[in-house]
């Protein structure tokens, strides 16, 4: 059995943020960061407060830029450099590849909650028909109320919104998935709906890269942690 | 050439190098059919509005030999037509006429006679506004680009507006033409009922803008097509009862208030072409009448 | 189809529009400083800026209103050749100006005819294209001001009876009838209500990406770059300063410039 194939592979990555309304002053992020996601594997950032798992997983995401080092990501036959990539190659590559799961929902205002989970599905390429059945699919094991579909998301409680990304993130199938915390603000019943989604994701070769602060969560989908705070360039 | 010497005028007022200015800006636009040629339009002892391009266009091209005739509305014998033809008859002393078929020029404001005018002759008309496309855009650098690219698709804007407003092309006189399939043309106040008649006219159609200083032409036998939509085509305005003087139909009618209890009649505007008609027993339902 | 349109692929793998060393200079001062750029099918390109940083001068230029001192606007025309749009004749930057670009003027009255009816106001491109059938003409308006939500009853009645936000979507159909495929806009929701504003972006992001527009946006909102467009370009004092990804600039801004303005924003 051949080993499974690496999606994404961080090498020697090091970000500051130099703060030019404070004197040029330099905030160090993370430095020398290297790891590996495999399909079918789920990463989980580990780490305190503050040790730059979000700023990593926005690095990868090419959301923030890093001064040192490569992320690359396998795009069918090629692999981008993250880090280096053209915004259009960039712009590319998240439409068909490279998903990134926010903690919150950054919407437009009018959209009905079930449209925002097909128009990432027909981003992504799929049928219209077919993000449709999806994202009914996925609403109703995210236990999303029917009767919310048709509305925007914009009035919903921060589960119930937090539910809907969710939904826009997985409802196509790229490569590689990036989640900032997805439960941060579910029950006990959606965060194990949650839980299933990732596993069914990592069972049909999904890489993924998490952060997840529900020790519960994380033992469940975890395959390695990786700990941020040896790479933090702040120690 | 001299005026009669009681006028104390050149002939025909304008001087000699005025005129040739104006013919020079004839030929350019009998070359250009369709296109305003500006000229150096003189000021004239009538006001504007009253014709005064059409009257420096006829003074420029008017010799000893001719015979005019001038018509306000369709008729000889309103002020402006009157006016026009007295001072013709003083600036040049030549024969005048209210006879379609005698005339060889005939100045017009607001008609095309309705005999059919013949080779030789020449009609000229009195212009206030030379540029269709104004409405729309008031931008002279603008309309006059549009003419050189041209750019008409405007032009159907306004013809768009009034069957969406009316239900039909409201628009009855200054109707636009396109004229040898080139230049989009705006047939000065005539009813479109007449644009028919400037259509491979074996006449030459001379324009005169006085105030706007431009002149333009339609040479003999030009092609001079109405714009229209292919599911609202031109169509010209159609009169339900002959003249009640002489009975002619398919000429244009202008409608005449008899007395105050709200008696009217409909009767020929081109008054030659009724009294021809009746000179020659032709009548109408009314036809004992006096208009 | 959407997605369709969308994919940069095969076709559109080649810029639409090409923009190189474009610089312009009123008497000493520059306007526009060796400004570079190439767009694709499909992009929407943000620029944004304070007033007088050039973003305007940029604009103009590039829709042909401004002669450039130096620099090349390429674009690839439906053909599929490159042209140099100053090289073309008149005509045929008018026509390409008419047909295959749009352009939303901030202020609505400047790109629409205020006299005359909405119908028309969407029609003139058909009829200027050389539509002359009424019922068409009037049904695809029809269909357009339907796009731009706008009531179709309205169809008769002239933009001078419209509010700012119905005027603005107007424009945007008059604008996209003949289907264009670049479409320039200077700050098209400015100066209307934020609600109204978010309709409209709303409208514009779905019509962008339904169609595959090409757009140029120039905005001093960063909001709206962030929510309408793919890449942001950072003017200054007639210069880009920075460029890329909007999220990248807008979340990660390199330069001091960039950070002043990101950090004034007011966070909602």
């Amino acid at each position: 059995m051949t080993p499974p194939a690496t999606l994404l592979n961080v090498d020697r990555v090091g970000k500051s943020f130099t703060m030019h309304l404070q004197g040029g002053a330099l905030l160090p992020v993370v430095q020398d960061v290297s790891f590996d996601v495999a399909a079918g594997e789920c990463v989980v950032l580990g780490g305190p407060s503050g040790a730059g798992k979000s700023s990593l997983l926005k690095i990868v995401y090419g959301n923030y830029r890093c001064d040192s080092g490569s992320v690359m990501v396998r795009d069918g036959e090629d692999t981008i450099d993250v880090a280096a990539a053209s915004p259009r190659r960039m712009i590319r590559l998240r439409r068909t590849r490279l998903a990134y799961v926010s903690q919150f929902l950054r919407v437009i205002p009018r959209v009905s909650a079930i449209d925002i989970v097909v128009q990432a599905a027909v981003e992504f390429g799929l049928p219209e028909d077919e993000g449709r059945r999806r994202a009914r699919d996925l609403l109703t094991r995210l236990n999303v109320p029917e009767q919310l579909w048709s509305l925007a998301p914009a009035t919903f409680s921060g589960g119930e919104q937090q539910r809907i990304n969710i939904a826009r993130g997985f409802v196509a199938d790229h490569d590689v998935l990036l989640l900032d915390e997805p439960t941060a603000s579910l029950d006990a019943v959606n965060r194990a709906a949650v839980v299933d989604l990732i596993l069914t994701k990592k069972r049909r070769g999904t890489a993924l890269l998490g952060i997840f602060h529900d020790e519960d969560v994380r033992d469940r989908v975890a395959d390695r942690v990786v700990d941020v705070t040896r790479f933090s360039a702040a120690a | 050439m001299n005026a009669p010497a009681a006028s104390g005028y050149n002939f025909a007022y304008l001087d000699e190098q005025t005129k040739r200015m104006i013919r020079r800006a004839i030929l350019k636009a009998i070359a250009i059919p369709g296109y305003q040629v500006p000229f150096a339009s003189r000021e004239m002892p009538m006001p504007y509005g009253w014709g005064t391009g059409g009257v420096q266009v006829t003074a420029s091209i008017i010799g000893e030999d001719d015979v005019l005739k001038v018509i306000d509305q369709g008729s000889d014998d309103t002020t402006n037509a009157v006016s026009i033809r007295k001072f013709f008859e003083k600036t040049t002393g030549v024969a005048t006429t209210t006879a379609t078929g005698e005339a060889t020029i005939i100045q017009t404001r607001h008609r095309i006679p309705e005999a059919p005018l013949t080779e030789g002759q020449v009609l000229v008309y009195q212009v206030p506004i030379p540029e269709p496309l104004r409405f729309l855009e008031p931008r002279e650098t603008e309309t006059r680009t549009m003419h050189a690219l041209e750019e008409y698709g405007l032009m159907h804007v306004k013809l768009y507006e009034d069957i969406a407003r009316h239900g039909h092309i409201a628009t009855s006189y200054d109707y636009p033409v396109m004229v040898a399939g080139r230049y989009l043309m705006d047939p000065s106040p005539t009813p479109k009922f007449d644009n028919p008649k400037m259509h491979r006219s074996a006449a030459l159609q001379l324009f005169g803008a006085g105030r706007e200083k431009r002149i333009y032409a339609i040479p003999p036998y030009t092609d001079v097509v109405s714009l229209d939509f292919e599911d609202h085509p031109f169509e010209v305005n159609r009169f339900d009862t002959p003249c009640a003087l002489c009975g002619a139909s398919g000429v244009y009618l202008d409608e005449v208030v008899l007395d105050d209890r709200g008696r009217r009649m409909f009767v020929c505007s081109d008054t030659d072409h009724c009294e021809t008609r009746r000179a020659d027993g032709h009548r109408g339902a009314d036809g004992d009448a006096t208009p | 189809m959407s997605a369709a349109l969308l994919a940069p692929e095969a076709d559109d793998d080649r810029p639409l529009l090409t923009v190189s060393g474009l610089t312009k200079y009123y008497g000493e001062r520059p306007g526009c400083l060796d400004v570079g750029f190439d767009l694709h099918p499909g992009e929407v390109l943000a620029i944004v800026g304070e007033s007088g940083s050039g973003k305007s001068t940029l604009l103009s230029l590039l829709a042909c209103r401004l002669a450039p001192t130096r620099g090349t606007i390429r674009y690839r025309m439906r053909n599929g050749a490159m042209r140099d749009v100053m090289s073309l004749t008149e005509a045929e930057r008018r026509l390409l100006m008419r047909t295959d670009w749009g352009f939303v003027h901030q202020d609505a009255a400047q790109g629409l005819r205020m006299r005359v009816s909405a119908g028309a106001n969407v029609g003139e491109r058909l009829m200027a294209l050389g539509q002359r059938h009424y019922g068409d003409i009037r049904a695809q308006a029809k269909d357009w001001l339907q796009r731009v939500e706008i009531d179709t009853d309205r169809i008769d009645d002239p933009p001078r009876s419209f509010s700012g936000g119905m005027r603005q979507r107007l424009q945007i159909a008059r604008n996209l009838v003949t289907a264009p495929r670049l479409v320039l806009m200077d700050e098209p929701t400015g100066g209307l209500d934020v609600s109204v504003q978010a309709r409209l972006l709303d409208l514009l992001r779905g019509l962008v990406a339904d169609l595959g527009l090409a757009v140029v946006i120039v905005t001093h909102d960063l909001a709206v770059a962030r929510l309408v467009s793919h890449r942001l370009m950072v003017m200054r004092q007639g210069s880009v300063i920075e460029t890329g990804l909007t999220d990248q600039v807008l979340d990660d801004p390199r330069e001091p410039y960039t950070q002043l303005l990101v950090s004034s924003v007011l966070q909602v």
